[in-house]
């Protein structure tokens, strides 16, 4: 049976999706990548879906439960690549999708979870810079 | 009631094309059936990208809750406009309450509830027939450059 | 019969050419600013070549007869590029009217017989007015096609994506926003912001004369669709009456950064691609 490839790059895990994905292969992506997280201890998770022509509410349903779950553990996730037909679309179609955050490509989609760990790990260590965040909220 | 005919007479259907739609695998050969036809009369790309995203939460849950069934395509011409038009049929169990499944979040199936809503927003015309224990019809258009 | 229309027609066809030129030219003065006196000529020509080519006693009381298919062609093509040309219907419609009136005249003389002048000019008459209506048909459908095509220029043109800087859009948007321009108005943006990665817009709206809640939540999914693809959007240009409507009318922008004038929200984009604008230090101090 057909799977997505989950290529793994330092403290990120990268994926292409690059058909348009049967509901088991979507479910299945799903179920893989967060297992994933688990076993390598995972920050970030990349969701290129610059091949993606179609978004619908089941696609739109998935991508968000990846987040949520990969947040469950630990990890941040950024959808990359997104067509403008298919943000337009979604916007009509009212679909939020919450919990993860976007991208203009592969590489902004890097930078950005880079950012998020670092932001991460200085918060950890400099307990100033936290109380700081306190006052300014 | 005669308003309505007329309004469907003026819509003439030039090619019609019933696709049954079974299992979960027949619905991306669908939606690249839809698509074909949309490129065929010339749709723009973001039309196109509406058509099917409607068309492919229509047949989920025709597959989901209707128990699967079959679909019309049709290509079909109002004056100058060209559009296509959908026809999804199941003899499932049909919807009680039409206006609240056309509610935004309303859900039976632990969903999001964005399909109805949803797909009325993407398309020019929308149109929904279901009995209780009968089935459902939902009839979507969407014109070329509408 | 005892009148062969064909003959006449035939043996006439250079004075016939004559006559109408003569009538179109007295009807509309000639529009040397629209068109040459030889285009004008060469026209009527190629219409009185088909007309009387294809005209014979039979088809001259069926105006729907295929016989006419050449010269109803030749009309729809004179009309839809007078159209063009900038000519009034009235003249375009004149100037086939005086055809038949050229044709009657000619009749006139050739036919002595009354009863059989009455008779062969009705039919002429008739013939003559459906392709004067044809010719109004055609007209005002290249009236229409001009229309279209500015409709589709103007939208265009109404929708300047601007590179203000590497990785900055602005968009300025100036008359009314609604569903139709909110969706070129996005795909204009979103294509622009996939081809230059640009990860700021800006969405000018002081040339929007007025926001209520349908144009807002045009606003509010533009700026979502942004962010879905990784990019942040920014509505600037909001005048004070604006800031009053949108509060009254309950509408909550609340999620979008919003600012007063292009140039704040430039500061603003500045700031998000850690740019810093500065004067050059000046050896004169304050
Ligand atoms: N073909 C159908 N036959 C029977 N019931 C249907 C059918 N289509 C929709 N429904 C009912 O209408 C409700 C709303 O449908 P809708 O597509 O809007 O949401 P959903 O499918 O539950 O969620 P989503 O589409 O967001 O995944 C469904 O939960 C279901 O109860
Ligand atoms: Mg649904």
């Amino acid at each position: 049976m057909d799977r997505i490839p989950i290529l793994r790059m330092g403290p990120f895990l990268l994926v292409t999706i690059q058909v348009d994905l049967y509901d088991r292969l979507a479910l299945d992506l799903e179920a893989d990548l967060v297992k994933m997280v688990s076993k390598t201890g995972a920050q970030g998770i990349l969701i290129d879906i610059s091949a993606v022509s179609i978004v619908d509410s089941f696609m739109g349903r998935i991508i968000g439960n990846i987040g949520v779950m990969a947040k469950l553990l630990d990890a941040e996730t950024v959808v990359v690549g997104m067509q403008p037909a298919v943000a337009i679309t979604l916007v009509e179609l009212g679909l939020p999708l919450k919990g993860v955050f976007t991208a203009l490509n592969v590489e902004r989609g890097m930078d950005l979870l880079k950012s998020k760990i670092q932001l991460f790990e200085q918060d950890e260590t400099d307990p100033e810079n936290d109380s700081d965040d306190h006052i300014t909220e | 009631m005669k308003r309505i005919l007329k309004m469907i007479a003026t819509i003439i259907s030039l090619n019609k094309d019933p696709m049954p739609v079974a299992r979960e695998q027949d619905v991306v050969p669908f939606r690249n059936r839809v698509k074909e036809y949309a490129v065929k009369i010339k749709m723009g790309l973001v039309n196109q990208t509406k058509l099917i995203t409607a068309a492919s939460e229509l047949v989920r849950n025709m597959l989901r809750y209707g128990g699967g069934g079959e679909v019309l395509i049709e290509v079909v011409s109002r004056g100058r406009d060209s559009g296509i038009r959908l026809t999804f049929k199941d003899d499932g169990p049909g919807i009680p309450d039409i206006s609240l499944a056309l509610k935004d979040g309303y859900s039976t199936g632990k969903s999001l509830g964005l399909g109805l809503p949803g797909t009325k927003r993407l398309v020019n015309e929308f149109d929904i027939k279901s009995e209780v224990g009968k089935g459902t019809k939902v009839t979507i258009i969407k014109w070329a450059n509408g | 019969m005892g009148v062969e229309i064909t003959k006449i027609l035939k043996k006439s066809q250079a004075a016939l050419l004559e006559r109408w030129m003569k009538n179109q030219l007295a009807d509309m003065g000639l529009r040397e600013d629209l068109m040459s006196n030889e285009d004008l000529r060469a026209e009527s020509e190629e219409l009185i070549n088909a007309l009387v080519k294809s005209l014979n006693e039979k088809n001259l009381s069926e105006p729907g007869s295929s016989d006419f298919d050449h010269v109803i062609e030749i009309l729809g093509g004179i009309s839809i590029s007078r159209a063009r040309q900038g000519f009034s219907p009235r003249e375009t419609g004149l100037s086939i009217i005086s055809l038949k009136e050229a044709l009657i005249e000619l009749l006139q003389e050739s036919v002595t017989d009354p009863k059989e002048l009455v008779d062969i000019s009705l039919k002429l008459h008739r013939l003559m007015d459906s392709f004067v209506i044809t010719t109004f048909e055609t007209f005002i459908k290249g009236r229409e096609e001009v229309i279209l095509r500015q409709t589709d220029e103007i939208s265009e043109i109404s929708t300047p994506v601007i590179r203000v800087w590497e990785g900055i859009l602005a968009l300025p948007i100036i008359g009314t926003l609604d569903s139709a321009r909110t969706q070129v108005v996005m795909e204009s943006l979103l294509t622009e912001i996939v081809e230059s990665g640009s990860s700021v817009a800006i969405l000018d709206i002081s040339g929007v004369p007025t926001v209520d809640s349908l144009v807002a939540q045009h606003l509010l999914k533009t700026v979502s669709a942004t962010r879905l693809m990784g990019a942040e959007c920014i509505i600037s240009g909001i005048r004070p009456e604006i800031a009053q409507t949108i509060v009254h009318l309950g509408i909550d922008l609340s999620e979008i950064v919003t600012k007063a004038t292009l140039a704040s929200a430039l500061l603003y984009a500045f700031k998000t691609l850690r740019l810093e604008v500065r004067k050059p230090a000046v050896k004169t101090s304050f």
